[in-house]
């Protein structure tokens, strides 16, 4: 048993008061739950504090809600580990009285707040998830007994399909917090389920709709807020490079965003060169290879005059003084031999694509321990030191 | 007023699946749930659902399982049309778009559960009651135009024509606390158990009997009340699940000296008994000193392939790591027998009906009854699809051939005071509904649990009345009308004192051991004498018992043995 404090973001929409922060005592074991702590004040002090609820087992979805500021659920987060979060983060800027810290406790992000912890998920969150047509599209009758389809691709959308739609992946979103419109990482995770779903006949129709919208795959930024926040190994920004992927393969590179043609550039500069030519990585999304030069589209003029304020700002800022920032493709390549190791880079990658997924791999890397027989970081760090050392002679 | 030909009450599988049945029906339809949908305690099932689909196996062979593990109390006719009914369903999931796991050769593929004599359990990892109801919610999106779905409606009570009839609901729209009143020409109740009547339970906190008693309050006849599953796996304390898929896939059970106990129990499936004789079981071991300091044995997963442990059993991981700070892939996790599941319930036929006419219930808020004494793993899902879609469809059916009526403005009256009257209470006016509520749990775990006597019994049924007493100055702090949780959880303590009262009533007047009712003072099963369900009614002088007849088909009971 230990005390802790634990401050939570109020609003009681009946007050006519603006939100405020309360200060609640609790007293559990430290494996205990938020959600413990939180339904501990609501029984015995105040039991007008509300937070959505039901299983405390991680697997409902209702407590979405924001602890230190990380977006999480209640119930899958341990009190003790969220006052030693605390701790650290008051380390960082100490409080005056430098007392213990409060666990700070707020809303889900990103949508408005209905009371205290309730968040209204039906404007935001469900609105989006409707977006990207959640239910089966199959085509033609369906089959007398089961669709007979590979192993692996079941196992494959499983890891969509774990999403128990709590909104955290939403919460913390920071491209949402630009684009209010953003489809979002757990809207788009569900999409995948159905993309990567081979009894789903409408594959290349969702790709392009998902493509082709502003707000769409192509609208994250790849922060990986969502990996982060999500409690059940979702990994939604994952999803939505999948997608991105498929919808490459099935050739859609007209995006509105350019997106494609920026994933396109970047990876082609960095084989090239192995940092980024910022340069022509503009003019690469907007107008790629020659074709994009000698007939460039109507987008992509708009879209190259509409990056000039920016080119502007980082002269006049100091971010782009010398001539290979500014002018496309007088960047240099990596010195001496390392533009050859990160080609080997891309040789390796392409030989080994793996797809990351919990119910195949373990959620955590350090979960697979290596057999005995099986050569330890330390005895690759020699062969790999020997090697160089006889590649050098 | 909202009007619609069949009104679903919850939203969990049962719910869901008797909505969409009702919408195939081509009449109007509402769902209404306390939760969103996908909140649902449904979601906590995580092993799988049987069907006999495999070529060589036989509906008859599940059937059989099945009234086994019931331990004879339950009804074979009924039995035997969920497990006919059953390969259809997981086919019409399956073309749903449930990711169920596939064999090598991308077909079905099943795993082993307790008490079963083939492995027919489907499934996807250990999610699947979470991918069932979501594929099932995605339904309800698609066809939203034919299904009104009230999410975040609080179902309050029911409401009675002169004849009797239902006809309706009362309703709390939780957003903004205003009291509705629904018209319906049949009302599907799918909202579920009762676990929170104990404590711990491995039950969500919204699994608080509503149904059972807002039925019960309306005059309908409950079954089978007694029959309430310790599951053998459950995190001491917290009360979490730990799937029976762990088992499934070979887990073993140890005690503190390192022994299979279950040797001595059921020599021939071991660990894959039913639910109450391993219950039983460990709680032998541990009443006997041969549990841990905890009072818990173990179950060691370590004996189950990595690979495999990933792959199916992945939540379990994560339960293990999050909620017992253990690696289950590496050390065997402590474990304790813990309140899980209602077999009894509102009594209803095979098509759902309750014996009052236009109200319908399927799911754990029902009895039909397919579990009797003891429901086997994997069978709770198949319950809720099977009579769910039943229900839905028989409703649907009545709803077209009758008038319906308007209820009355007076239940709506009725409900509204009593809501202002918990409102009215002053702050020390009684006790807090929380300590109400954990003096309940803590009685219903100690006294009526995995093994049963006269004395214990009728203490909690004592201290339950006492408690109903208590309940009727219990004060909130809330007083608002916006997601007013602290009424709503005035409201469901009320159900759970009728829940806890019916059990304890049940539980003493069967004078035998049966499935999940195991008497010390009566250690026999007593086929002469009780060989029958137990009914209970609500008369103007409060619980009536009576008796009704066990439907035998074709299987007389037999010694049980596993």
């Amino acid at each position: 048993m230990a005390e802790y404090t634990l401050k939570v973001r109020r609003y009681q929409p009946e007050s006519g008061e603006g939100a405020y922060w309360e200060e609640f005592k609790v007293e559990l074991d430290p494996s205990l739950s938020v959600l413990d702590g939180l339904l501990q004040a609501k029984d015995r002090d105040d039991g007008s504090l509300s937070v959505r609820c039901s299983c405390r087992a991680a697997i409902c979805g209702s407590c979405g809600m924001k602890i230190n500021g990380q977006s999480g659920l209640g119930c899958k987060t341990q009190v003790g580990e969220a006052l030693e979060m605390a701790e650290r983060k008051a380390s960082v800027s100490p409080s005056a009285d430098g007392g213990t810290p409060p666990i700070v406790i707020e809303p889900m992000g990103n949508m408005p707040v209905i009371k205290d912890l309730i968040t209204d998920m039906e404007s935001t969150h469900w609105t989006k998830i409707r977006r990207v047509t959640p239910w089966l599209l199959p085509h033609g009758e369906a089959p007398e007994r089961e669709y007979v389809v590979e192993p692996e691709s079941m196992i494959d959308i499983t890891q969509s399909m774990a999403c128990i739609q709590c909104g955290a992946c939403v919460s913390s979103c920071l491209s949402m917090e630009a684009d209010p419109e953003f489809i979002g990482p757990a809207a788009l995770a569900k999409a995948y389920r159905f993309v990567g779903d081979p009894r789903d006949a409408e594959t290349k129709e969702r790709l392009h709709d998902l493509a082709h919208d502003p707000h769409g795959i192509y609208d994250c930024t790849h922060c990986f807020s969502c990996i982060d926040a999500c409690p059940k190994g979702v990994a939604p920004m994952d999803q939505i490079m999948r997608l991105r992927r498929k919808a490459g393969e099935e050739g859609i590179d007209d995006d509105p965003n350019n997106g494609h043609s920026h994933e396109e550039a970047f990876v082609k500069i960095i084989e090239k060169k192995g940092t980024l030519d910022e340069a022509l990585l503009v003019q690469e999304s907007y107008a790629p290879g020659v074709k994009g030069k000698l007939k460039p589209s109507m987008g992509a003029i708009k879209g190259l005059i509409e990056s000039l304020p920016t080119v502007l700002r980082a002269i006049k800022t100091g971010k782009a003084r010398s001539a290979h920032k500014v002018i496309p493709g007088l960047h240099p390549k990596l010195p001496g031999g390392a533009q050859d190791e990160v080609k080997a880079i891309y040789k390796h990658a392409e030989e080994h694509r793996e797809e990351f997924n919990i119910y195949i791999a373990g959620e955590d890397e350090d979960f697979v321990e290596p057999e005995p027989d099986e050569p330890t970081d330390e005895t690759l760090a020699a062969e790999a030191a020997a090697a160089a050392e006889s590649e050098a002679s | 007023m909202p009007t619609h030909d069949v009104l679903v009450i919850g939203a969990g599988l049962a719910g869901q699946r008797a909505a969409l049945a009702a919408a195939e029906e081509g009449v109007s339809v509402g769902i209404v749930s306390k939760v969103h949908p996908v909140r649902s305690h449904s979601n906590a099932a995580q092993g799988g659902i049987n069907a006999a689909l495999n070529p060589g196996d036989s509906w008859e062979s599940h059937a059989f399982d099945t009234i086994k593990g019931s331990d004879y109390l339950s009804d074979q006719d009924a039995v035997e049309i969920m497990c006919r009914e059953a390969p259809e369903e997981i086919l019409h999931l399956e073309h749903l778009g449930v990711t169920f796991h596939r064999n090598e050769e991308g077909k079905l593929g099943t795993r082993a559960f307790g008490g079963a004599s083939a492995a027919r359990t489907y499934y996807v990892a250990d999610i699947t009651g979470q991918a069932i109801m979501h594929v099932l919610y995605e339904q309800l999106m698609k066809y939203s135009e034919r299904v009104a779905r009230y999410e975040e409606w609080f179902c309050t009570a029911l409401a009675l024509d002169d004849d009797g009839e239902c006809c309706g609901v009362v309703t709390r729209n939780i957003a903004d606390g205003s009291m509705q009143l629904f018209q319906a020409k049949s009302v599907i109740l799918a909202n579920g158990g009762n676990g929170q009547v104990w404590k711990p339970t491995t039950n969500a906190l919204i699994c608080t009997g509503d149904g059972i008693a807002q039925a019960y309050r309306a005059g309908a006849k409950l079954m089978d009340m007694e029959m309430i599953q310790y599951h053998p796996t459950t995190l001491a304390g917290k009360g979490f699940l730990i799937t029976e898929g762990a088992r499934g896939e070979g887990a073993h059970l140890l005690n503190k000296n390192g022994e299979r106990f279950m040797e001595r129990y059921a020599p021939n499936k071991m660990e894959l008994a039913s639910r109450d004789v391993v219950s039983r079981a460990e709680q032998t071991e541990i009443n006997e000193g041969r549990g841990f300091d905890d009072g818990t044995v173990a179950l060691d997963i370590t004996v189950v392939p990595k690979k495999r442990v990933h792959e199916a059993l992945r939540e379990i991981v994560l339960v293990g790591k999050d909620f017992a700070g253990v690696d289950i892939t590496k050390e065997p996790i402590h474990i304790k027998p813990g309140n899980h599941y209602t077999m009894g319930g509102i009594k209803t036929d095979v098509d759902g009906r309750t014996d009052i006419p236009g109200l319908y219930a399927a799911g754990e808020v029902a009895c039909v009854s397919v579990h009797g004494g003891n429901r086997l793993g994997a069978n709770s899902l198949l319950d809720t699809l099977i009579f769910g879609r039943r229900s839905g469809a028989d409703a649907a059916a009545r709803a077209k051939r009758t008038e319906g009526s308007r209820p009355s403005k007076a239940v709506l009256e009725a409900e509204q005071a009593t809501i202002d009257a918990i409102s009215a209470r002053e702050k020390g006016s009684g006790r807090r509904v929380s300590e109400i509520k954990f003096d309940l749990g803590t009685v219903m775990d100690a006294k009526v649990a995995v093994f049963r006597d006269e004395a214990g019994i009728t203490e909690a049924l004592e201290k339950v009345r006492q408690l109903k007493e208590e309940a009727k100055t219990a004060y909130i702090d809330d007083k608002g009308s916006v997601f007013n949780q602290d009424l709503l959880g005035a409201l469901e303590l009320g159900y759970m004192l009728d829940n806890a009262e019916c059990t304890c009533l049940a539980a003493l007047e069967r004078k035998e051991s049966r499935g999940a009712q195991y008497r010390t003072d009566f250690p026999e099963r007593n086929d002469e004498e009780w060989l029958k369900h137990i009914d209970l009614q609500l008369s103007d002088d409060g619980p009536e018992i009576s008796y009704s007849e066990v439907t035998i088909t074709q299987w007389e009971p037999q010694e049980r043995t596993y």
